[in-house]
């Protein structure tokens, strides 16, 4: 019991954090019809300026609830600017051109944020300073949490709240919405959709780099990859949710999250070894894909030819 | 905007055309004929570069003595390295890059064993000498007869470590805990299973990771479930640091116990606190007095500032091995080179005696050592010698007629079990060799 309750604990850590960065994925999907493949490294983006801000204004050896703070949002602002520039420079002038041509753009975007920061910090691996105490509360018998998977909740959640207010409670989030209904409507019923995209993105990649900087504290390694298969996965678990649905986003990282885990620490009783954690993934996308193609929440809206 | 993307494809393509052209500076010294060119391939930026790095100092300052000291057949070495970036396909990229369009001589390289095993292929075709200095998975040498390397290989190491924690740890049972995508991790499993077993030992769990998943508690929970004594985890620094954390985090505080793939100054950045009580099998200790290794060490740290690790003292052995080797075949000829490298005997390195088997593998002692997290370093726990070799001083198991059997005839068969049980024996840590 307290093995599973673990599990569930770990799984859903990881799950926070897919949902994170599936919410990116999503909203610029329901905006844009377009997979934005560079998000997953928009986290990576994220964790290396929270690591840089860490080292440079010093809470690197002491830390603090301020120190905290001041990295998770400084690099959410820092990386918010960075995805703004992404869509200003490499989605927005191939917009009017095909959605294929937007996805390879996306592709390539990803490739160069991937290896400039190899040219820049090297591909070795990085230690991530401590910026919290680390300390660990045990629930019941055995099964313990410790501050940075608190945090990964307690923020993750806070965030999701966040998001949903301004979606829904905002003049800038109807406005999103509205565009994301149908953006030809939108721009002539006088909404600027340039500025409603740009938004998007910023605030997609305020969300990856908030994951990054948590992810970043609960396992202190980052390099320059790291958002290759953290980005697939979260992609995974947007697609599960239903793309373009933000609680699916949601919902689909913590099942993601929480199936991997559970294969990984049950999987071998059924005869599936713990290395197939990524291959549950993706096999669950596949079985969505094929039983219910518009995702858990997602609502199948016929396309028009 | 037209205006600014032209200005950053310019600004682009002129780093880019600096980049080569101080690149094609490095190499470009050209088919002079008075250097014996070398080629090194090592990881200098991907996820194992700390690796890379040390070798490739290791390398240098070897190379730097030997040409100060007049090089060797009257010709300095000159030394051409490439960046693998510690990825198999690159690493055949670079090696055939190496032989055919810079034409080395020989080649030393890779650290991981997965790297070396893409590039050995090449070396073997083209009939190049390649010498590995720390890649310990048996296949490596295997590839065929132009492959050598200086240290000894997996089934000693993991036989060590398993020995290590029947007989000073007392464990009973252990969890295998190991790197699902490196030849070099499975290999050390394989053999620590066996031998824990036949040392009466059981192991409870066997659970593996990827070097990209990103947490590692999902596992470590089913470990702790089946509580072992000992965790064996031959992975990767990149990877043990955060393993040791977290492990530590979800109250396992039992010994973990792990191969040379540890050793990295970056460990100590990622695990900390974490890394007490947990031992490593390796190649030696920079904290051996013997002045020849705390010259090397002093040589090393003037050089880099940096204590060099045993990845960096078996890379400066093997460029040593190499002119020593050059030396004796009295020419740069790779076959004779071959040969010689082949014929080399009690060669006194860094890391102990090597002598190159039949098997083209150095038969030669491991260290065991306790991490110390206070400290950023090691300390020395006992060397283990493999049967046939014996401590200099330690006469009570002598085997000498019986030289090197531990994996001359067994290993290449696939039955590598068989001579297992008796493969080691040990001197602990205050008698000899230290």
């Amino acid at each position: 019991m307290d093995t599973f309750v673990q599990q569930l604990i770990n799984g859903l850590t990881i799950g926070s954090i897919y949902a994170l960065i599936a919410l990116g994925y999503t909203m610029v999907y329901g905006i844009l019809r377009l997979i934005n493949f560079a998000h997953g490294d928009v986290f990576m983006v994220g964790a290396y300026t929270g690591y840089m801000l860490a080292i440079h204004l010093g809470f690197e050896s002491s830390p603090s609830i301020i120190g905290f703070a001041v990295v998770l949002f400084g690099s959410m602002i820092i990386s918010a600017v960075i995805g703004m520039l992404i869509e200003r420079f490499a989605y927005r002038p191939v917009r009017k051109y095909s959605r294929m041509t937007t996805l390879i753009t996306a592709i390539g975007m990803s490739l160069f944020l991937e290896y400039t920061f190899v040219v820049i910090f090297s591909g070795t691996p990085r230690a991530f300073p401590q910026l919290l105490p680390n300390d660990n509360y045990t629930l019941f018998g055995n099964a313990t949490i410790n501050t940075s998977q608190l945090l990964i909740f307690v923020v993750s959640i806070l965030l999701m709240l966040g998001l949903q207010y301004i979606i829904f409670k905002t003049k800038v989030g109807k406005a999103m919405r509205a565009v994301s209904f149908n953006l030809n409507s939108a721009k002539l019923m006088g909404v600027n959709t340039d500025f409603v995209i740009a938004f998007t993105f910023g605030l997609g990649s305020a969300l990856a780099a908030a994951g990054g900087v948590l992810v970043a504290q609960y396992n202190p390694k980052i390099e320059p990859l790291m958002g290759l298969l953290i980005g697939l996965k979260a992609f995974v678990a947007a697609v599960l949710g239903g793309i373009g649905n933000i609680p699916g986003a949601v919902l689909g990282g913590l099942l993601i999250g929480a199936a991997e885990t559970l294969v990984v620490g049950y999987g071998q009783y059924i005869g599936i070894p713990s290395t197939y954690r990524d291959a549950v993934a993706f096999a669950i996308l596949i079985l969505v894909l094929l039983i219910r193609p518009a995702g858990l929440l997602g609502s199948n809206v016929q396309e028009k030819v | 905007m037209k205006r600014i993307i032209l200005t950053i494809s310019l600004i682009t393509s002129l780093l880019f055309s600096a980049a080569c052209v101080q690149k094609g500076g490095e190499n470009g010294a050209a088919n002079t004929g008075d250097t014996i060119k070398v080629g090194v391939f090592a990881d200098l930026s991907g996820t194992t570069a700390s690796f890379g790095q040390s070798t490739k100092n290791g390398i240098e300052l070897a190379v730097e003595e030997i040409n100060n000291a007049g090089g060797v057949l009257g010709k300095k070495i000159q030394l051409i390295v490439e960046d693998d970036q510690g990825r198999p396909e690159q690493a055949k990229t670079v090696v055939s890059k190496l032989i055919n369009q810079d034409r080395v001589q020989a080649v030393l390289g890779e650290v991981a064993s997965t790297n070396s095993l893409a590039a050995a292929p090449v070396a073997q075709e083209a009939k190049i000498p390649m010498i590995t200095p720390s890649s310990t998975n048996p296949k490596v040498t295997q590839v065929g007869d132009y492959i050598f390397r200086v240290c000894f290989i997996d089934p000693f190491q993991g036989a060590v470590m398993a020995k290590y924690a029947a007989n000073n740890l007392n464990a009973k049972t252990a969890a295998i805990f190991g790197d699902v995508q490196s030849d070099y991790s499975k290999g050390l499993s394989e053999v620590f299973k066996q031998e824990f077993a036949k040392l009466g030992g059981r192991i409870v769990s066997e659970q593996s990771y990827a070097q990209t998943d990103p947490d590692f508690k999902g596992q470590l929970t089913a470990i702790r479930a089946t509580n072992p004594d000992v965790i064996y985890i031959p992975g990767y620094y990149g990877q043990v640091g955060i393993i040791a954390k977290q492990a530590r985090e979800l109250g396992m505080n039992m010994p973990l116990l792990g191969g040379d793939g540890w050793d990295s100054p970056d460990l100590w950045k990622l695990g900390g606190e974490a890394l007490k009580n947990a031992y490593i099998s390796n190649h030696y200790s920079a904290d051996n007095p013997e002045p020849q290794i705390q010259n090397f060490v002093k040589a090393y740290q003037a050089k880099f500032g940096a204590k060099p690790d045993s990845l960096a003292a078996l890379a400066y052995d093997s460029a040593k091995v190499l002119a020593d080797s050059l030396k004796r075949a009295g020419s740069a000829d790779p076959q004779k080179l071959r040969d010689a490298i082949a014929q080399t005997d009690n060669f006194d390195g860094i890391t102990g005696k090597i002598t190159i088997n039949a098997e083209r593998n150095a038969v030669k002692p491991a260290v065991v050592l306790e991490l110390d997290p206070s400290k950023s370093g090691f300390n020395y726990k006992e060397t283990i010698y493999p049967e046939g070799m014996t401590a200099p001083t330690d006469d009570t198991n002598t085997n000498a007629n019986s030289p090197m059997n531990m994996n001359t005839n067994t290993m290449a068969n696939g039955n590598m079990n068989s001579n297992m049980n008796s493969m080691v024996n040990s001197n602990s840590a205050n008698s000899t060799n230290k």
